[in-house]
């Protein structure tokens, strides 16, 4: 666990919990710092997101992995962030609570999670502050409800086809 | 196409380009109702005058160069995009909730469907993570088939990709030509694994079956006769005036613009950015074979083709050293937590049958944890992050597809360039929409 020192002096300004899973880096910000920590990743060198995802903790909330003193709450965003010139990848998990799925949007630091983030908000709920185009990008503009979620049952929706006249 | 040795990291951000994306002049952020609405009565975004030359066209997503189905909302002034916005879900099928239903054995069967053209790299992907999860090991062998089939299937992708791009630029006989080529690698593939696509070949544990009797010769037909197709297209289209004119200078982007949209693949090393996931951050057994990565100058939509030209090439040298190198073993794990017992067995055994029929009912436990995984697809890098609670199925399964980040360099390319660009545009970024959607 050398990886939890490196970052600890890293980041004496907002102390990140680490935690290192089969050689990942994976950071655990609070809401708040999160948006601080990825720009001082970013600084550092980090310098492409790769990767931007929400899981849905509702019927798993007891989950390992988490340092002490972090939360858990049922949503996690879960960035990826890529380290071209080391070859190092880190891995930031945000707890979001389910009454307020909030987070700024990492569109200024890095404009590539601009789909990312609509497709976390479409298929999850999650809101994305500060985002230029807050709106669903795979399902249908009016559709109602986030099916990843897990309370989102299987086969709860009827296949819609464009002559269906009934509301989904 | 010249080989840059060092990666070129921490490249400065130019701050107009930050500007560009930050007040959408190339993006249009609008809804399809706002959209409809400008359309019929257009005015200036910015004075709000009523301005006749703009107007807001729609493509797809039925167009046939759109590569499947992807629309598009460009406005247009005159001849001139200004700003577009790419339309997806019209694929989506929820393939990531889907993959929560399935077991992790029944996984690839899921992930193979998402990128139809090069199907084996989403089995790949998920294989790796699954075997992170559980931690067990692949055998030499299945890691080595598995380099050997997806090296081919990056081959038969750029094929393919050959073939549209040469149609949608008016090289019609390409179509031809690229399909043909590709159907030979198909055909291997229909031989080892009894399927042209969706192979469902490469599972957790290691590979479904072994390779073929006589595989050597099929492979060595096929390096006797790919390569002098290959120079064959350089004569066609390389050389063709027409095609380097609807090409050259069209849809060029920079690498740190490239970086910064999440680009991967041929899209980002066209840019002259040397970064290729087989040598910088190798998986399988690509530190022990050799090939060049290859990187374009210009980052123009004619770099994206000649480097996926020549990947094909640089695939087929990693084929070769395959050839020579197969180790012989296993093609799949012993470890009988994940693998049935033989067939042969399962008359002898009571607990042989019990054990199958639980590998192939309920699925084998996975611990828990989560884990990132990425292989170099043809479209860039193809990621998968896991989530296990320890049971038989995946907690969550997230697919990061490189056509779903590289189509947001779309409406950076297309600004400013002539409509009949756009479908060059398209045709160079090669979005597979079934990935897109997922």
């Amino acid at each position: 666990m050398s990886e939890t020192d490196t970052f600890a002096d890293e980041h004496e300004a907002a102390p990140v919990a680490s935690t290192a899973l089969f050689g990942q880096t994976v950071l655990h910000p609070v809401r708040d710092a999160y948006v601080a920590t990825v720009e001082s990743l970013r600084d550092e060198g980090y310098c492409t997101a790769t990767y931007l995802t929400v899981v849905d903790y509702l019927t798993h909330p007891c989950r390992t992995g988490l340092p002490e003193g972090v939360e858990p709450e049922r949503f996690e965003v879960v960035v990826g962030l890529f380290d071209h010139a080391r070859r190092q990848r880190v891995r930031l998990r945000i707890q979001i609570p389910a009454d307020d799925p909030t987070v700024p949007s990492l569109f200024d630091l890095f404009p590539g999670t601009e789909a990312m983030e609509r497709e976390a908000y479409d298929l999850f709920g999650v809101c994305f502050d500060g985002h230029p185009d807050h709106s669903r990008i795979l399902l249908p503009e009016d559709w109602t409800g986030h099916p990843l979620r897990k309370d989102e049952g299987i086969g709860a929706i009827p296949v819609q086809f464009k002559a269906a006249s009934e509301r989904r | 196409m010249n080989p840059v040795d060092e990666a070129t990291p921490g490249i400065d951000m130019g701050s107009d380009e930050r500007v560009r994306r930050r007040d959408g002049s190339a993006v249009l952020r609008m809804t399809e109702v706002e959209a409809a609405g400008l359309a019929l009565a257009p005015s200036d975004p910015v004075t709000g005058e009523q301005a006749d030359e703009r107007m807001i066209l729609n493509m797809g997503p039925a167009h046939p160069s759109t590569h499947g189905v992807l629309r598009l909302l460009l406005e247009m002034e005159g001849e001139t995009v200004l700003r577009s916005k790419p339309v997806i879900g019209y694929l989506h099928t929820g393939m990531e909730k889907t993959g929560e239903n399935l077991t992790f054995l029944q996984g690839p069967t899921n992930v193979t469907r998402m990128d139809y053209a090069s199907p084996l790299f989403s089995e790949l992907v998920f294989s790796l993570a699954t075997e992170q999860l559980l931690g067990i090991e692949v055998p030499v062998r299945a890691t080595w088939i598995r380099m050997l089939m997806c090296e081919l299937n990056r081959a038969a992708s750029h094929l393919l990709f050959q073939a549209t791009n040469g149609m949608d630029l008016g090289a019609v006989s390409m179509m031809v030509y690229g399909w043909r080529e590709r159907e030979e690698v198909l055909r291997f593939f229909e031989k080892v694994t009894g399927l042209r696509m969706n192979h469902n070949y490469i599972r957790p544990g290691g590979v479904a079956a072994d390779l073929p009797d006589g595989w050597q010769e099929d492979l060595r037909h096929l390096l006797e006769i790919i390569p002098p197709r290959l120079d064959e297209y350089e004569v066609l289209l390389n050389n063709q005036p027409i095609f380097r004119a609807r090409l050259q200078g069209v849809g060029v982007l920079e690498p740190a613009e490239a970086l910064a949209l999440s680009a991967t693949g041929p899209i980002l090393r066209a840019t002259g950015y040397d970064w290729d996931l087989r040598r910088d951050e190798p998986y399988l057994a690509y530190d022990q074979v050799e090939f060049d990565v290859v990187v374009g100058t210009c980052g123009d939509a004619f770099d994206r083709f000649a480097v996926r030209l020549e990947e094909i090439r640089q695939s087929l040298h990693i084929v070769e050293q395959v050839l020579d190198l197969m180790p012989d073993g296993d093609f799949r794990t012993q470890d009988k937590k994940v693998t049935p017992p033989p067939r042969a067995r399962i008359d002898e055994s009571m607990e042989a049958l019990i054990h199958h029929f639980k590998i192939f009912t309920e699925g084998f436990h996975v611990p828990e944890g989560e884990v990132y995984t990425a292989v170099e697809s043809p479209r860039g890098e193809l990621g998968c992050y896991l989530v296990s609670d320890g049971g038989p199925k995946p907690y969550r399964m997230h697919i990061r597809g490189p056509s779903f980040a590289n189509l947001q360099t779309l409406p950076h390319l297309m600004h400013g360039r002539l409509i009949a660009d756009a479908v060059a545009v398209i045709s160079s970024v090669d979005p597979i929409m079934g990935e897109v959607d997922r």
